[in-house]
């Protein structure tokens, strides 16, 4: 955490106290009457909103692995699509993306018929599903592309004596490729999941009701333009600060 | 041509698409002059808070280091779709408010000016770190004979500093450009007109939302990969002159 | 020198250039989403429909030199009261909750609220027979607030950006009702794209909350402009030029006193 001493100087005693009276006066000034009315809506959009960035973070990397392990080493019939899948991925908008994905597929529904009756009708009704997968794929594309540099990165030292003592393959990579690739790239992957949560707010326009949407239901029931905002932006910030946090402890615990 | 088309079941997407009416296929074009405007204009604005953001992280004053943390800790952390809400209504009434006071009435400001400012504030935080690595990646020497020499402040900039770290800051700045051109369609949700509404009105109007889509994201793609093709060169050049970087780290 | 020089007059160009424009146009702010049949944009980018006829001619009858501004449909409140546009002439109905940050002209046209589902589905529009299915409704509408009041606590309630994209998901079979406009939802029911889905019937009417009649918007205290556009609208009920608009687009009146 901050060390209390570089707290102490007077340049940033006196920030503090100014960012203190900003405070104060916004909490006295500004409308904030409508939020016990809309606290429930919020905390479930909250929760919404880490859910879907823990679950997309986890299948995303779940899924890099092999797209950039595919880059590093693979054969070029395994290399070639998985560099097309991310540089299409990288290449465009993710809410270009998410909009194919929900309204594309949707408009392709009424078109086959018997869709309705099967067993996937309950999830291709909901949102979450192609806000899940379109943000899954998204995470995916830009982490295959740092995990190719990761697995590039780790001394191939290691990997020769490890063959040399006739470990096989897949606990090599299990034991030394894969975890040294990741410790190489942790600061990135913190700054990536980041991103993934700013990237969060854009499911919102597919109907699924996450904390931006939660602040846009207040703005056109109240017409109140700011505060609400305001409380996102903190409300953002404060996940984001969580995420420094816990990746920073990650980092801490790799030796040297 | 045509013939291509029937076979492939691409006939009525190749009519929609057609570049005069009734085709939408002008209105995405416009959309995409547009996009490419409000990221150039954006690009641009950033790179110039960035300079004078990494020049104050490095050679300015305790506070205004610290006000530049706060900057681009916050614009780092925030969703830009907020930040574009947020900078929008702030910076328009703020202009509203300053213009009715020195008297001149309302002032119209147009959807990419305004884009250009939102998008350019966000930028300019991410530049300001680029340009921060990229300017402490020089080395310390060639200033310090510069100096020595008794080069005025913006002549050591223009002729030391800048080309020095163009070989270092080419590779964030060309991800920054790539972020531009993208956070563009953000626009689309404020209702600029760029090429994400341009292609949801129209696939609104028509009811073929694969087809436009997969459009809109073609001429994206086309864009990334010119522009990854632009700053290869770009770099080659800015790296001129030094060892090549093939071999090393072996 | 030369440089500072060339700064300083690149900054103040593009300052200016953005700078102030004749006070005597008035910017219209209709939604940036179309909304047939009453707005909605042609392949060669213009804007045409109902409501963009019926803006021209009140601003004509009103002698306003008016410019059309699409503005996005979430944001179109805080355009009107921070200055972007003047007034608001997007299929905005008169509600009281409105009323209390903007002044509306007098209404130019009524819509009652409508349920509109698949033609196989057996679907009264009351809370009781919509309860457990899904709704869709476009944001920050009077659709919204009703809704969320009335079928709030039996059915979900999804919400979208655009009621175009909530006749998409119902057409996909995603939602089971959209409740909204009847002339938008008649012209939707009557196009191809909607011959899945008729319309069920109007809700029971709440003028607190679905308001009294469509309006132009203006910001509080803009007397001056909101009487001119009532001179407009009441030109153009007048001297029939509301009724010849109406009749190449409806095949009823859509203004009940």
């Amino acid at each position: 955490m901050i060390p209390f001493r570089a707290l102490m100087q007077p340049h940033r005693l006196v920030m503090l106290a100014l960012l203190l009276a900003v405070v104060i006066w916004c909490a006295l000034a500004l409308r904030w009457d409508w939020i016990p009315e809309y606290a429930p809506l919020a905390l479930e959009g909250l929760w919404r909103t880490i859910w879907i960035l823990v679950v997309t973070c986890v299948l995303g990397f779940l899924l890099a692995i092999p797209l950039g392990l595919a880059q590093a080493i693979g054969p070029w019939y395994l290399s070639a699509p998985a560099r097309i899948f991310c540089t299409v991925i990288r290449g465009t908008p993710l809410l270009l993306q998410i909009w194919l994905l929900y309204y594309g597929l949707g408009s392709l529904f009424p078109q086959i018929p018997w869709i309705r009756g099967s067993e996937l009708w309950p999830y291709l009704r909901q949102a979450w599903p192609y806000a899940v997968l379109a943000l899954t794929l998204s995470y995916a594309g830009y982490e295959g592309e740092v995990m190719r540099g990761a697995f590039s990165s780790v001394n191939k030292g290691q990997l020769e004596a490890a063959n040399a003592f006739g470990m096989p393959r897949f606990t090599m990579f299990r034991r030394i490729w894969l975890p040294q690739a990741i410790r190489n790239v942790l600061p990135t992957l913190g700054g990536e999941t980041i991103l993934q949560l700013k990237a969060t707010p854009l499911v919102a326009t597919i109907t699924v009701v996450e904390l931006y949407a939660v602040s846009s239901r207040v703005r056109s029931d109240t017409f109140i333009v700011y505060e609400p905002l305001i409380l996102l932006a903190v409300f953002y910030m404060i996940i984001a600060g969580g995420i420094a946090l816990l990746f920073r402890r990650f980092e801490n615990q790799v030796p040297g | 041509m045509e013939i291509i088309f029937e076979t492939l079941g691409l006939a009525e997407s190749a009519h929609l698409l057609s570049l005069s009416p009734p085709g939408w296929g002008g209105n995405l074009l416009r959309g995409l002059a547009n996009s490419l405007q409000i990221a150039f204009g954006a690009f641009g604005f950033g790179l110039l808070i960035g300079l004078f953001g990494a020049y104050g992280k490095l050679y300015g004053g305790v506070v205004l280091r610290d006000l530049l943390a706060v900057y681009t800790t916050v614009i780092r952390a925030v969703p830009e779709l907020v930040l574009i809400l947020i900078l929008y209504y702030v910076g328009t009434d703020l202009i509203n408010k300053v213009s009715g006071a020195m008297g001149y009435g309302r002032v119209e400001i147009s959807g990419v000016v305004a884009g250009i400012w939102v998008l350019g504030v966000v930028q300019g935080a991410y530049a300001t770190e680029v340009l921060r690595g990229a300017i402490q990646a020089v080395p310390a020497g060639q200033i310090e004979a510069a100096r020595a020499y008794g080069m005025p402040p913006l002549m050591l900039l223009r002729r030391v500093t800048i080309p020095a770290m163009m070989s270092f800051a080419t590779p964030g700045l060309a991800n920054l450009w790539l972020i531009a051109t993208k956070d563009t369609a953000l626009l689309a949700i404020v209702g600029f007109s760029e090429l994400t509404l341009e292609t949801r009105q129209a696939a609104a109007s028509t009811r073929a939302y694969f087809t436009f889509f997969l459009a809109a994201g073609a001429l994206y793609l086309i864009v990334t990969l010119c522009s990854g093709a632009v700053f290869a060169r770009i770099e080659k050049w800015a790296r001129r002159g030094q060892p090549s970087l093939k071999g090393a780290g072996r | 020198m030369t440089f500072k020089k060339l700064m300083t007059s690149a900054i103040a160009t593009t300052v200016l250039s953005a700078g102030a424009v004749a006070a005597e146009e008035v910017k219209i702010g209709i939604a940036a989403e179309p909304y047939p049949p009453f707005a909605s944009l042609n392949a060669s980018g213009e804007w045409e429909g109902w409501e963009v006829e019926i803006i021209d001619a009140v601003c004509k009858a009103a002698e306003l030199d008016c410019v059309i501004t699409p503005v996005a449909w979430d944001g179109i409140i805080p355009s009107l009261t921070g200055q972007q546009v003047d007034a608001i002439m997007a299929s905005m109905s008169i509600t009281e909750e409105r009323q209390k940050t903007i002044d509306f002209s007098d209404p130019y046209y009524n819509t009652p609220a409508v349920i509109v589902a698949d033609k196989s589905m057996d679907i009264e529009p009351t809370a009781e027979s919509l309860s457990g299915k899904i709704i869709g409704i476009q944001a920050s509408t009077i659709h919204q607030a009703y809704a969320n009041e009335y079928f709030g606590d039996a059915a979900e309630i999804r919400v979208y950006q655009t009621q175009d994209e909530a006749n998409q998901d119902l057409v996909s079979g995603r939602i089971d009702a959209t409740q909204a406009d009847s002339i938008a939802m008649a012209d939707f029911v009557n196009s191809d794209i909607g011959t899945c889905c008729e319309i069920k019937g109007s809700v029971e009417n709440d003028e607190a909350i679905l308001g009294q009649g469509v309006g132009a918007g203006v910001r509080k205290g803009d007397d001056a402009l909101r009487e001119s556009l009532n001179k407009g609208i009441a030109q153009i009920l007048e001297d029939g030029t509301h009724e010849e608009i109406t009749g190449r687009y409806f095949d009823t009146s859509i203004y009940a006193e």
